[in-house]
């Protein structure tokens, strides 16, 4: 394997790791209103994630910083023709951010509550934003010949230059079904990690969830049944069978054989299972979605020449050899103390434990 | 497109005014938490955790905010700067992944392990989680800085004569440029001054101004006995001491950062001392007015020699004008205008100086004021040593410690004036000699999108600050606390990870320890 394949590898290593390890956080995010019906039970659903958070989103950095260094031209066209959705993005993250920080430090509880609503609406967003983000990597860009997005007559001039993209059923569909996903996820780790009728309540809402991905599986098969490219056009692209919807049909039966899976065990208290199967599905996802053009990291929709592929967006074997170096020595050390900080806190967090002040 | 070079500078600035907080209070908390760990006395131990406590807790308030600004940098390369991330993505892209896999997730994941590690980790494991969020700041800084070394003096690079794109030939020659070696000291030293500033205006507050502890309301006499407030008084001289040696390590860092700057970019000095023609033997400025373009001085007060001697050493050397830099510029680049805007250079420099300077006098009467644990509105506090009479009238004094609270503004300001000073006076250089910042921005990017993203992250970060200052000023008005204890035996209730759903047996509220929500 050469180093491009090798650094293409690790970049979605680091989409998979934040889309599945935030993915939780933004779930708990938007759950901890749902689950927790006092100040102290909405506590214990936070502080789930309270040590975990700011780590997990390193992967967001990660993701982002190993792409600039190993393939410098898909950042770049990558970041500036999704401009101001990026910028939605990252005020939404210093939303969540910040509430989720500075919730637990305040006694006032307005304050508190305040910080719930503002942690919860957030990371909705993200996540919404983010799953319509992931339909536009599949679709691409218009890119042109410079690897920019230029401003075009009608809606995609101007401030719509870079909101456009977002404005297309598969977009819609990819922020419903990240949602919901997140949800799930969020459910299944919320189950796993705490008592009492937070635990009740989380596993009510991942039978709720779980429905729910049985739907969007079904939505997906039926696509490919009718020979619709809409909804889960990444997934099946990654199957090579676009074109007979024979692959959708698979996939989605797939999507929706787990969430029974998942809806399964979570009822039969196997919570680890469950959280399991929900991580491995949106994982999948992610790797489908990057892997959906193959060679093409970033589709031109104006020009299949004007698009980037894996070779043609990398940085010189130099600067990959670079990192490397320092690859092979950071991300496994990196991996295991996460999982050592995830071992160190691997107890439940019970509500009746969480003090107001 | 200049909303987009304003966007940079107003998110850069704002970004900036928390990291150095970071950097600093990660250090004085694994400090405090290290002496608490290594004293005998149990009233002293117990004194600095909770003064740990409260550092700490500023420390991860601080340290949330630079995280979600901070992203906004590492994105705002490819957004905003695309061009710019084309030429140079195999010297800046590496030098951003290897600063995040080195040292980012070793600040965020052990942060978190260290704030809810109290009652899980053994001691001195948990002592070590904050030395590594201490070491991976530093870490940051120094990879970070080595990117901005870069944009100073570029060194470690090829070009390639096809693309003109910059290829990086050597990651150690990068992270072992002179700019770095004179910039990293500088940039810490500062940092220490800013956390400094804040540990004293938070201490000396509560110490003398601010709500006493509930066990010492009342009497003068209780507030001096009690425990809490003789941590306030430690907390404010631990930040006295800090800024005071962070303003003497500024000094003398800045000196050799002025006179590795002369070298490499001499424009960038020439600018700062508004030095129009080339001199030997020249004088620094104290003051100069210039025109209103800020082409020609109309008046200004020097010290003969001085500026010679700061830029290289020796009072009789030559240091090279604006106007002959220009020309000499205009020669080896071609036509254009390669000055600075020549007040903003001249401003900043001094600005930075000065409010450094006098945020470590302050630091420094306030140490001199509280020697020996008096009370600095005494007037034995104040007496000239040898003489009975008052240095400070008691007024002044009184006035000065309800002043004291607002003193991280001085060195948060003398930290942008020098950045500003940095960034603007190697304009219109990106990175220097290489490639102009008009040429470094996304060719895409409309106008209508740059002002949009710069009323939304001036919005949001306005907002940011409010809030930020709101939970500061309400962490340090609370009581200390303990930080949550290790408890002898596992707590019954925790070790319940049984399969199947009994939520039954997790209703009953047995008598366990509190610990703090998050």
């Amino acid at each position: 394997m050469d180093l491009v394949t090798v650094w293409f590898a690790i970049v979605v290593l680091c989409w998979v790791l934040f889309f599945t390890l935030e993915g939780f956080d933004f779930g708990v995010g938007v759950l901890a209103p749902l689950v927790g019906r006092d100040e102290h039970e909405r506590g214990a659903a936070l502080k789930t994630i309270g040590p975990f958070w700011d780590g997990n989103e390193v992967w967001l950095v990660a993701a982002i910083g190993v792409t600039y260094a190993a393939f410098p031209a898909w950042y770049a066209a990558l970041l500036s023709g999704t401009y101001l959705p990026m910028v939605g993005v990252l005020l939404l993250l210093a939303g969540r951010g910040v509430a989720l920080e500075f919730r637990g430090k305040h006694s006032d509880p307005r304050w508190r509550r305040r910080c719930e609503v503002v942690l919860a609406l957030c990371s909705a967003g993200i996540v919404a934003l983010w799953g319509a983000l992931l339909s536009v990597f599949v679709r691409g860009l218009a890119l042109g010949a410079d690897g920019e997005v230029v401003s075009q007559p009608g809606l995609a001039a101007g401030l719509g230059r870079t909101v456009a993209p977002l404005f297309t059923v598969e977009a819609a569909f990819g922020a419903v079904a990240a949602l919901v996903l997140s949800v799930l996820l969020g459910a299944t780790f919320l189950a796993l990690r705490t008592t009492g009728p937070v635990r009740l309540r989380a596993h009510r809402v991942a039978a709720g969830a779980a429905a729910g991905v049985v739907a969007l599986g079904a939505a997906v098969a039926v696509a490919g049944l009718t020979g619709a490219t809409l909804a889960g056009g990444a997934i099946g692209a990654s199957t090579g069978a676009t074109s007979t919807g024979l692959g959708l049909l698979v996939v989605g039966a797939l999507v929706a054989a787990a969430a029974v899976v998942v809806a399964v065990a979570t009822r039969l208290g196997r919570e680890g299972a469950a959280f399991a199967v929900v991580s491995l599905l949106v994982a999948g996802v992610v790797v489908a979605v990057l892997l959906a053009n193959g060679d093409v990291v970033l589709p031109s929709t104006l020009d299949p020449a004007a698009s980037l592929t894996r070779e043609s967006a990398a940085a010189t074997p130099a600067a990959l050899g670079l990192i490397t170096a320092f690859g092979a020595v950071a991300v496994p050390g990196v991996v295991v103390y996460q999982v050592w900080s995830y071992w160190v806190f691997r107890r439940r967090v019970a509500s009746e434990r969480i003090a107001t002040a | 497109m200049d909303i987009t070079r304003l966007q940079f500078a107003v998110v850069t600035i704002y970004h900036y005014l928390f990291v150095p907080l970071s950097i600093s209070l990660a250090s004085l908390t694994a400090g405090l938490q290290t002496t608490s760990v290594l004293t005998r006395d149990p009233e002293r131990a117990q004194r600095l955790r909770r003064s740990t406590m409260l550092v700490g807790k500023l420390l991860l308030v601080t340290f949330a905010v630079g995280v979600v600004t901070g992203l906004v940098q590492e994105f705002q390369f490819g957004m905003g700067w695309s061009a710019f991330a084309r030429f140079y993505g195999d010297v800046f892209g590496p030098t951003l992944a290897i600063e995040g896999m080195l040292a980012f997730f070793l600040e965020a994941t052990f942060l978190g392990l260290w704030f809810f590690g109290w009652d899980r980790l053994p001691r001195l494991v948990h002592l070590a989680t904050i030395w590594i969020v201490a070491v991976g700041t530093l870490i940051s800084a120094y990879i970070i800085l080595g990117a901005n070394s870069f944009m100073q003096h570029p060194v470690a690079y090829q070009l390639d004569p096809t693309t003109g794109r910059a290829h990086l030939s050597s990651f150690a020659e990068l992270m072992t440029n002179p700019v770095l070696f004179a910039t990293f000291p500088h940039t810490i030293a500062g940092a220490a001054m800013l956390g400094g500033a804040l540990l004293l205006s938070i201490g000396s507050w509560r110490r003398w101004i601010g709500p006493a502890p509930a066990g010492a309301a009342g009497s003068p006499e209780a507030r001096n006995a009690d425990p809490d407030q003789r941590a306030f008084a430690g907390i404010a001289r631990l930040g006295a001491w800090t800024t005071v040696a962070g303003g003497l390590a500024t000094a003398l860092t800045g000196d050799v950062l002025g006179k590795v700057m002369t070298s490499v970019q001499p424009m960038k000095m020439a600018a700062a001392e508004a030095l129009y023609t080339t001199t030997t033997g020249a004088p620094f400025s104290l003051l100069t007015i210039g025109n209103l373009d800020g082409s020609r001085p109309i008046f200004s007060l020097d010290i003969p020699y001085l500026l010679s001697f700061l830029a290289t050493g020796e009072f009789d050397s030559t240091v090279k004008g604006i106007d002959d830099l220009q020309a000499q510029y205009s020669q080896q680049f071609g036509p254009g205008d390669y000055a600075p805007m020549i007040p903003l250079a001249y401003w900043s420099f001094r600005a930075m100086i000065t409010i450094g300077l006098l945020s470590a006098l302050i630091a420094g009467v306030y140490l001199w004021l509280t020697r020996k644990g008096l009370d600095p509105r005494e007037p034995k506090a104040s007496a000239l040593p040898f003489m009975s009479q008052r240095l400070f009238p008691r007024p002044l004094v009184q006035l000065s410690l309800r002043m004291l609270p607002t003193l991280p503004l001085l060195p948060a300001a003398a930290g942008t004036a020098g950045w500003v000073f940095t960034e603007t006076a190697r304009q219109p250089w990106l990175a220097f000699g290489l490639t102009l910042t008009k040429d470094g921005i996304s060719p895409g990017l409309t106008a209508a999108e740059a002002w949009f993203s710069l009323a939304a992250f001036t919005a949001v970060y306005g907002v940011l600050a409010v809030v930020w200052l709101r939970l500061v000023k309400h962490l340090v008005a609370q009581d200390l606390a303990d930080p949550p204890a290790r408890p002898a035996v596992p707590l019954p209730h925790e070790d319940d990870d049984g399969e199947g759903v009994n939520p039954d047996r997790d209703h009953g509220h047995s008598a366990q320890p509190v610990i703090p929500a998050y």
